[in-house]
């Protein structure tokens, strides 16, 4: 398996792609992210989550910028701030949409607002910008090797969970009321949902930002959806749209290195564009709805 | 409370009770819905759930369902003891009201009927012999091996509720309950849906109670019914419920029941307890499609 995606990207990227530390702690992290983001996100598109996802992203935000001020790992930063409004939105526990959006937005807010006093006071100190770009649209070649033992942990746990939780968080996010009458508990189900969510929202934060994080989790998740008939079909198209997406970005960016003088560009970039760019094709390949239907389109 | 006059004994008590409500009594948002409403249902019976907007069907469904604790009195179920609020999977079948499936589900029909089977399970569903049998088995119990394999979001109104029947019903518990299911269907569809549940409950042996607000679609297949009204109910063979005088008791008030080209007219007088902002006659249960 490994030697036959050695020969593909072999095949396909500048020579010493491979042979590079970072690249290879970029491949392993950023790609386990892309998985794990891609699975729990069909979840989180299905139940009409994405907000939410976005909202932790950006909360994460502002522990990813903690921890560049203490000198700590990142991506404990990212899960310990992520994790945090996921329980606090939980606990709200407003159950009408449009009541979930509003305290949703408050602690969006909230959460940008403490990032924003955290990169003020990494600029003041360093007197660099780098932590911003870092912390809100990812720096993947940065990724210290470290990260990826505990990056794995984390992926591991959230495939799990959601592995042992997969029926009734598919019935649940089918119909509400169907999964009450089959007896499923519906505030446990929607709770593990949203820490499994905050997991992988903190490894996307920790690879293509905070900001971005939610391209990995809603993109390849959404075009997964509309392409499989089945949840199987869903779930494998979404990890190899995002898996695809990530490990691509990541050789452009290498390639990119002599595009534009001195800089290579950011990975995270590519990454975004082509999820964007696999979404716009199959959304194009299954038909474009007439134009006297807008409803089709409300989605995305 | 019980008025002996509104309770029909099923003579001959030919099926086992699948059903048995006793003084039920329950409260919404601190109004009570439910004031001590009794009845019994037998396995094989389709019985028809009667009553204006507001009366308590849905009530009475989620109650019996064990999703909202009753206030007072008992629900029983199959041999079962009775119920209160329960954890894990319930020995009853329910189509709940309005069921909005999102037409890009990746969800086949068959796939919603398995989770019917094993959606409160843990884990990840493994293929098994045994389970595709029964999810094929129940398909065809209610005419839907033709679009098994469409997603289930992009099936018309009637094909979707034949899902959600055969959802519902393969565990092949003895209860089914359906809260409103013809109101989004025109009429042809509707039929086709009460015709299926007249064949499951004969064939199937399971009680099925279907909530309504109009008792004409259901008159050629339901065999009881059951009136809601004033937060009290009369059952028994529609013959002996669907009468002037029963209804008259139950509303308390004076009660028409017209019989009008084969079709049922229950009319309340003006000032009846029926809300009649328009001070005209109303007809309960029996409005012309």
């Amino acid at each position: 398996m490994t030697a036959a995606v050695d020969a593909v990207m072999r095949a396909l990227f500048a020579p010493g792609l491979l042979a590079s530390g970072p690249v290879r702690t970029a491949a392993a992290v950023g790609g386990g992210a892309a998985v794990v983001c891609a699975i729990v996100g069909v979840f989180t598109v299905l139940r009409g989550e994405a907000f939410a996802g976005h909202a932790l992203a950006d909360v994460s935000s502002a522990g990813g910028s903690l921890s560049f001020l203490l000198g700590a790992s990142p991506l404990l930063g990212f899960l310990g701030m992520s994790a945090l409004a996921a329980a606090g939105l939980e606990a709200a526990g407003v159950r009408r949409a449009q009541g979930r959006d509003l305290a949703t937005g408050v602690v969006l807010g909230a959460g940008l607002g403490l990032a924003a006093l955290f990169l003020y006071f990494d600029a003041t100190r360093t007197s660099a910008g780098g932590a911003a770009v870092a912390v809100m649209f990812g720096s993947m070649f940065a990724i210290p090797a470290s990260t990826a033992p505990v990056a794995a942990a984390v992926g591991l746990v959230a495939l799990g969970a959601t592995a042992w939780l997969y029926r009734p968080l598919l019935l649940s996010s089918v119909s509400p009321d169907l999964a009450a009458a089959r007896g499923v508990r519906l505030g446990a189900t929607s709770l593990a949902h949203a820490v499994v969510l905050a997991l992988a929202v903190a490894l996307a934060a920790v690879t293509v930002g905070a900001i971005l994080a939610t391209a990995l989790l809603v993109g390849p998740a959404a075009t997964g959806i509309r392409l499989a008939r089945r949840p199987a079909g869903a779930f494998a198209a979404a990890a190899g749209i995002g898996l695809g997406a990530t490990w691509a970005g990541i050789g452009l960016a290498y390639d990119s290195a002599g595009w534009t003088p001195a800089h290579p560009w950011p990975v995270s970039f590519f990454v975004v564009a082509l999820i964007m760019a696999v979404h716009l094709a199959v959304r194009g390949r299954a038909g474009r709805p007439a134009p006297a239907l807008p409803g089709d389109g409300g989605e995305g | 409370m019980r008025e002996p006059g509104l309770q029909t004994s099923d003579p001959g008590g030919e099926g086992a009770l699948a059903l048995e409500v006793e003084d039920l009594r329950a409260v919404l948002g601190g109004r009570p819905v439910l004031n001590g409403v009794s009845f019994a249902l037998e396995a094989g019976r389709f019985c028809g759930l009667i009553g204006s907007n507001g009366a308590g069907k849905t009530t009475l469904l989620r109650t019996i369902l064990g999703l909202q604790a009753p206030a007072g009195g008992t629900v029983r179920i199959g041999a079962g003891p009775a119920a209160g609020p329960r954890r894990g999977p319930p020995a009853v079948g329910y189509v709940p009201q309005r069921v909005l499936l999102d037409p890009d589900l990746p969800l086949r029909a068959r796939d919603l009927v398995a989770l019917g089977l094993d959606g409160h399970r843990a884990g990840l569903p493994l293929p098994s012999p045994a389970r595709r049998r029964q999810v094929d088995e129940m398909l065809a119990a209610v005419g839907a091996e033709a679009f098994a394999d469409q997603r289930v979001g992009r099936l018309s109104g009637g094909q979707q509720q034949r899902v959600l029947i055969a959802h519902a019903l393969v565990r092949r518990p003895p209860l089914l309950l359906l809260d409103e299911p013809l109101s989004s269907l025109d009429p042809g569809s509707a039929a086709e849906i009460v015709a299926l549940l007249g064949r499951l409950a004969a064939v199937q042996r399971v009680a099925i109670l279907l909530s309504a607000h109009d008792i004409n679609p259901l008159l050629g297949e339901m065999d009881r019914v059951v009136y809601l009204a004033r937060g009290r109910a009369a059952s028994g063979p529609v013959a002996e419920v669907v009468r002037g005088d029963v209804l008259s008791d139950l509303y308390g008030h004076h009660v028409d029941v017209l019989r009008v080209h084969g079709r049922v007219l229950v009319v309340v007088a003006p000032g009846g307890d029926v809300p009649d902002p328009a001070g005209h006659a109303t007809v309960v249960g029996g409005r012309e499609a």
